[in-house]
């Protein structure tokens, strides 16, 4: 009792308490208010922390705060070959791990110079149209479940598990796979592998078209999205916003046409763009995506060719453990490659591919040893969410839950 | 004529004595210049008719440790009627890490920058919003310097109190 008379004693703090109980409704929506939103917040797509300042329920400004997942990857890559870091990058974009080992390992390619076989190639496209749809998969379940169509959730995910399913069997691990080699990838894709990608792929239409229903016939979901959070074109750009975001901004601007890689320009496939720019133009965009994909992957499945799937590179692809333990040859690179690396050339390399949040770039500078001197990670999220602070101006705080959702952020990634 | 050459000799024609080196690595086009013209080649290249790089796709740096002039900052731009990226080079001493920001001509640089700035302690002047990005606000330190330890540095950050 004591001391509850001493906090009163103050007369600073009475003085305020006297004035907080004075504060009507009418008063907070007069003032400006700042709130702070994150970085604990299911709508947030991990630990993003938004500093707001309202109007009553209009949105001021908004101030993005990042790093609460940084983990100093690029610090980490500097101290490991280039081998280790392989795994490091399915933390990047933790939705579609297997879009970040691909884009790696093709700019370690680039940077020595090298060319995975035929096969491989084949193995990494598959591989990365089926980790797209995964991520889109979860972009649109919880976009709709941010905006209050929980069900979607449910039935996105369970698409997603069958993908799941496929990659258990390839990669021997269900999300932090860590599949692909630099020269190739770790091990082949049996008949059985084929097998059950095309058995998802004939069942995923009808599940698409599903989908499609139970949103778009949901007058609630188009309303909260329609005209929200509209980004210009011209904006977009010099936002440096890349994948769906920019399409959808009536940009058309896909790396796997612009620059292609692997053999994305024998595949037939269209670019879906939008003009409108809305949040409802991104979560079509993406839907739009995902049918192309599916394409993508009926030609990749038809056009598999047989081969190998490791490079003859014996100084910078490891060879298979069976012959590391019966040859001397593989035993000496074997030992050579573990111990110093793979020792590209002096020289530096930007690759870029397209991944389902936009364009994962890596900036390699080599010294000539085992480790990078410099590995940049150009992340899309990073960039994407650069352009939350201009979408957020002048929209209703319910709105940014839904904006930040078309964004479709991954922590992982822009925290690096 | 080639777009490299034509990038090359635009930039060689306008600017001169402030183009240092031109190198192409694995077919990636790289040039190096001045400091003290970064925003004007900038300017150029985004406004210049044939080139309009009108999108910065990143800016970084790399520090040498050992050079005389320590750290350079890369921008990668990128132009839609090209379709090409490009890689722009420039050195600058240690004391000060010193540079214009484009910040004012790619929009996107401003948080490119701010990254930078937080990795690397490079400092942009006229940027408007030279923050941290990752690192807590009254860190001392710049974690991708090379003298900085990977094992990081015990007491830099504040830790919750034992009980």
């Amino acid at each position: 009792m004591e001391q509850k008379l001493n906090v009163y004693n103050d007369e600073k703090l009475l003085k305020k308490v006297i004035e907080d109980r004075n504060i009507t409704i009418e008063d907070a929506l007069d003032n400006e208010m700042i709130i702070n939103m994150g970085p604990q917040h299911p709508a947030t797509h991990g630990v993003l922390r938004l500093v707001l300042r309202l109007d009553g329920e209009s949105v001021l400004s908004a101030v993005p705060e990042l790093g609460y997942l940084h983990r100093g990857y690029e610090k980490m890559a500097e101290d490991m070959s280039y081998i280790e870091f392989i795994p490091h990058t399915d933390r990047l974009d933790y939705t579609a791990t297997l879009c970040n080992n691909v884009a790696y390992v093709l700019a370690v390619e680039k940077l020595l110079g090298i060319e995975a076989p035929k096969r491989a190639q084949y193995i990494r496209m598959m591989i990365a149209e089926l980790s797209r749809l995964a991520a889109h998969m979860v972009a649109i379940g919880t976009y709709a479940m941010d905006v209050g169509a929980v069900t979607m959730v449910m039935w996105t995910f369970r698409e997603r598990e069958k993908i799941q399913d496929i990659f258990d069997r390839l990669a021997g691990a269900r999300f932090t796979t860590s599949y692909t080699r630099i020269g190739g990838v770790a091990s082949d894709a049996d008949s059985e592998t084929i097998g059950m990608v095309r058995a998802f792929l004939d069942q995923f239409h009808s599940a698409l078209d599903e989908m499609d229903k139970l949103l778009l016939s949901n007058r609630i979901f188009i309303d909260r999205l329609e005209g929200i959070g509209v980004l210009p074109k011209e904006d977009a750009i010099a936002l440096g916003i890349t994948g769906p975001n920019l399409r959808a901004s009536g940009v058309e601007y896909d790396v796997r046409r612009a620059k292609p890689y692997l053999f994305y320009n024998e595949m037939d496939f269209k670019i879906p763009t939008y003009s409108e720019g809305d949040c409802l133009a991104r979560y079509f965009l993406r839907g739009d995506e995902v049918r192309e994909s599916v394409k993508i992957l009926y030609q990749i499945l038809d056009k598999m060719p047989q081969g190998e799937i490791i490079a003859n590179e014996p100084k910078h692809t490891l060879a298979h453990k069976s012959e590391i333990y019966s040859k001397m040859e593989e035993l000496i690179h074997d030992f050579m490659i573990i111990n110093y690396g793979i020792n590209p050339p002096v020289g530096d390399v930007f690759f870029s591919a397209e991944n389902p949040k936009g364009e994962l770039g890596f900036y390699i500078v080599s010294n000539g040893t085992g480790n990078p001197w410099k590995m940049k990670i150009r992340s899309p999220s990073f960039c994407n969410l650069q352009a939350l602070a201009q979408l957020c101006k002048g929209a209703m705080i319910s709105d940014v839950i839904a904006i930040i959702g078309s964004l479709d952020p991954v922590m992982g990634e822009a925290d690096k | 004529m080639e777009l490299k050459e034509l990038i090359v000799e635009k930039l060689k024609k306008n600017f001169g004595e402030s183009v240092e080196e031109v190198t192409d690595f694995r077919d990636d086009l790289s040039i190096t210049v001045s400091t003290n013209k970064i925003v004007d080649v900038a300017k150029f290249l985004k406004e210049d008719d044939d080139l309009l790089f009108v999108m910065c796709k990143d800016v970084t740096a790399i520090d040498w440790a050992k050079r005389k002039k320590r750290f350079t900052v890369v921008y990668h731009v990128y132009s839609f009627k090209n379709n090409y990226t490009l890689r722009i080079k420039t050195n600058i001493d240690e004391n000060p890490p010193k540079l214009d920001s484009v910040s004012s001509i790619w929009l996107s640089a401003n948080w490119y920058e701010r990254e930078t700035y937080d990795m690397y302690g490079i400092i942009f002047t006229n940027h408007p919003d030279l923050r941290r990005t990752y690192m807590p606000e009254g860190f001392q330190y710049h974690p991708l310097r090379k003298d900085f330890p990977v094992l990081g540095i015990p007491g830099s950050l504040p830790l919750p109190e034992k009980i």
